[in-house]
């Protein structure tokens, strides 16, 4: 078997409101086509015609939005057909989603991270409703949806613990993704599915996608942006897991259910350059769509 | 003051072992049994309605109320995916749903209803309404935990319930869907071995329980932070702080511990709360006690000036 490889390892947030603001079939409510979030659905249009000239066989998840306590979860069934309605925007997300799992690197990865000494579980339950979190990253960064996707959970150790301690699960878990899709012969593309900073509004406009209600929170939030965005483009990620633990602490970021750290445990902590595909604010956060390619991926 | 249209106040947990999966625990089974002496209680009372604030459902954008009068679907918890699936259909009291959204928006709040076929009803209130309301013979009315309110938006979250309450001339019994310690075991466990996660959490747990047995709410809602930074709170007891404005903010209460267990290291309490002027002590500590919101200070920007 050929050894397998991680083909592109991207930052792709989740805002539903994205998802709305372009009217896919499967999404139920209307846009209003006001113009809103224009930085980061071409960001997304990006990683789409970058992602269409890529060869893989399957998309990795890292949702922070299947929170669990016991361990790091996978999904588990083949198969999933299902209406997800976003507990927080309903009237903006209500999806119909269909999908398959590749369930058996599903089953290597979660081996590889209790090698590792993580608690894990693979879920079973076909009632078992996929995140939105999962759908929307998905959705935004490969519509299609005609290859597997893997889904892994966001357990709980920077909540229960510290972030120092949810950054060494989170680099383990990343190592043990990238020593199963090796040894399954993988070509995998990894989507982190966070935001940087999340200090959301709690109002909401009366039109969602009026664009005269799309900045950051505050400048702290920005500024933060600003600096992870340099260091992710001068290929300093080593110098953001440094920082994390007070980028999640000052930012209130988003990064605190594991994603960025996982993506980056993944690709080895890369010292080249991540691409920013695009920028921008949703309700206050701030979302950064970006992907690092990896040097065996491009030779 | 008690509103008269409260008829009384409960506490109860909400996590799925009790309903899935009783008869794994001694513990859990209690507490699945313990739901039924409380149902028998609350249908004596003949309330017209089960109002509901579940520490499991968050809002982000002010406060969500389920207003589809019978959201039915199905689910599966996050974590404990392996004890089944909850199949639910609930009734829920629409009109009251308008009344409680119009009240909060009166006092200042962000609050807005939701009724959406597929809604994902969350993991608490199911368990709460299966195990009190196996038959949907009261309907209900829930409300979301904001995860940003903190004490006084909460607050104003219970007196708007009153409000609605006195609007509608509807009785209605208050529920607290809440752990009162919230640390769960990290690792897989024999449910045969669960217990308290620490001796520290157990011990407020029962501090607390001390003082509702007393009908000492309003004590107990007032040191709900203390207690959450001691002991693991469920979502800052926020629960706690809704349940004591719904109930009128004093100690003017007959408490009646239903049970007290462990599950899945947290504690899980049902306590039963109804007034009775004759009781209760004078209040231990005064908080600050605000009527009406008016929205986040900004202290740190006036926002649009990034």
């Amino acid at each position: 078997m050929t050894r397998g490889t991680i083909v592109s390892g991207c930052l792709a947030p989740h805002p539903p409101h994205l998802v709305y603001a372009t009217n896919p079939i499967q999404n139920e409510p209307e846009a209003t086509g006001s113009g809103a979030w224009k930085s980061l659905l071409d960001g997304y249009e990006s990683l789409r015609q970058s992602l269409n000239q890529k060869d893989f066989d399957v998309l990795i998840v890292h949702t922070p939005h299947w929170k669990t306590v016991v361990g790091h979860h996978f999904l588990g069934v083949p198969h999933f057909k299902d209406l997800s309605v976003d507990p927080i925007f309903p009237n903006l997300f209500r999806y119909n989603y269909e999908m398959d799992v590749d369930v058996d690197l599903s089953e290597a990865i979660e081996a590889e991270a209790r090698a590792e000494g993580l608690v894990t579980k693979m879920m079973r339950n076909p009632d078992f409703r996929v995140d939105y979190g999962t759908i929307t990253s998905c959705h935004l960064s490969y519509p299609k949806w005609d290859k597997p996707i893997v889904v892994l959970s966001s357990a709980s150790p920077y909540h229960y613990f510290s972030n120092d301690v949810g950054d060494a699960e989170m680099l383990a878990l990343g190592r043990a993704t990238r020593t199963a899709i090796e040894k399954t012969g993988r070509k995998a593309v990894l989507l982190a599915s966070t935001s940087l900073s999340h200090r959301h509004f709690t109002e909401e406009p009366e039109d969602p996608e009026d664009p005269r209600f799309e900045y950051i929170y505050n400048k702290n939030q920005a500024s933060w942006d600003a600096h992870i965005l340099d260091l992710i483009q001068s290929g300093k990620t080593q110098q953001i897991l440094a920082e994390m633990p007070d980028f999640i602490e000052q930012a209130l970021s988003e990064c605190r259910e594991g994603g960025l750290t996982w993506l980056l445990g993944a690709l080895g902590t890369p010292q080249y350059p991540g691409y920013l595909h695009g920028y921008g604010s949703v309700i206050g956060t701030g979302n950064a769509i970006v992907e690092w390619i990896p040097e065996e991926a491009q030779s | 003051m008690t509103c008269e249209h409260v008829l009384a106040g409960f506490i109860a947990p909400g996590k799925p072992h009790i309903l899935l999966a009783p008869e794994k625990n001694p513990n859990w089974q209690s507490m699945h049994d313990s739901f039924g002496q409380a149902r028998e209680d609350i249908l004596a009372l003949k309330p017209d309605l089960l109002l509901i604030y579940s520490s499991q459902w968050p809002s982000i954008i002010g406060h969500q109320i389920q207003a589809d009068p019978q959201p039915e679907w199905r689910l599966v918890d996050q974590d404990f995916h392996e004890l089944g699936t909850m199949h639910y259909k609930l009734r829920m009291d629409s009109d009251f749903a308008h009344v409680y959204e119009a009240a909060a928006h009166a006092r200042g709040l962000t609050a807005r209803t939701v009724a959406y076929r597929g809604f994902p009803m969350d993991p608490g209130t199911i368990v709460a309404l299966k195990l009190l309301n196996p038959h949907n013979e009261i309907p209900a009315c829930v409300v979301s935990c904001n995860m940003y309110a903190d004490r006084a938006e909460t607050l104003i979250l219970g007196k708007a319930a009153v409000d609605a309450l006195q609007e509608s001339g509807k009785k209605a019994v208050a529920i607290s869907v809440t752990a009162l310690s919230n640390r769960m075991w990290t690792e897989w466990i024999d449910p045969a071995d669960d217990r308290i996660h620490s001796r520290k959490d157990d011990e407020w747990n029962r501090k607390f329980l001390e003082l509702l047995r007393e009908g000492r709410l309003e004590d107990v809602s007032q040191l709900a932070r203390t207690f959450t930074a001691q002991a693991n709170g469920d979502n800052k007891l926020k629960a706690l702080w809704w349940l004591g404005a719904v109930m009128g903010q004093s100690n003017q209460f007959s408490g009646k511990i239903y049970d007290y267990q462990p599950v899945w290291g947290s504690g899980a309490a049902l306590v039963g709360l109804t007034p009775d002027a004759a009781l209760g002590s004078a209040l231990e500590y005064d908080e600050d006690d605000s009527d009406f919101y008016k929205g986040d200070r900004s202290v740190l920007s006036t926002g649009n000036d990034t």
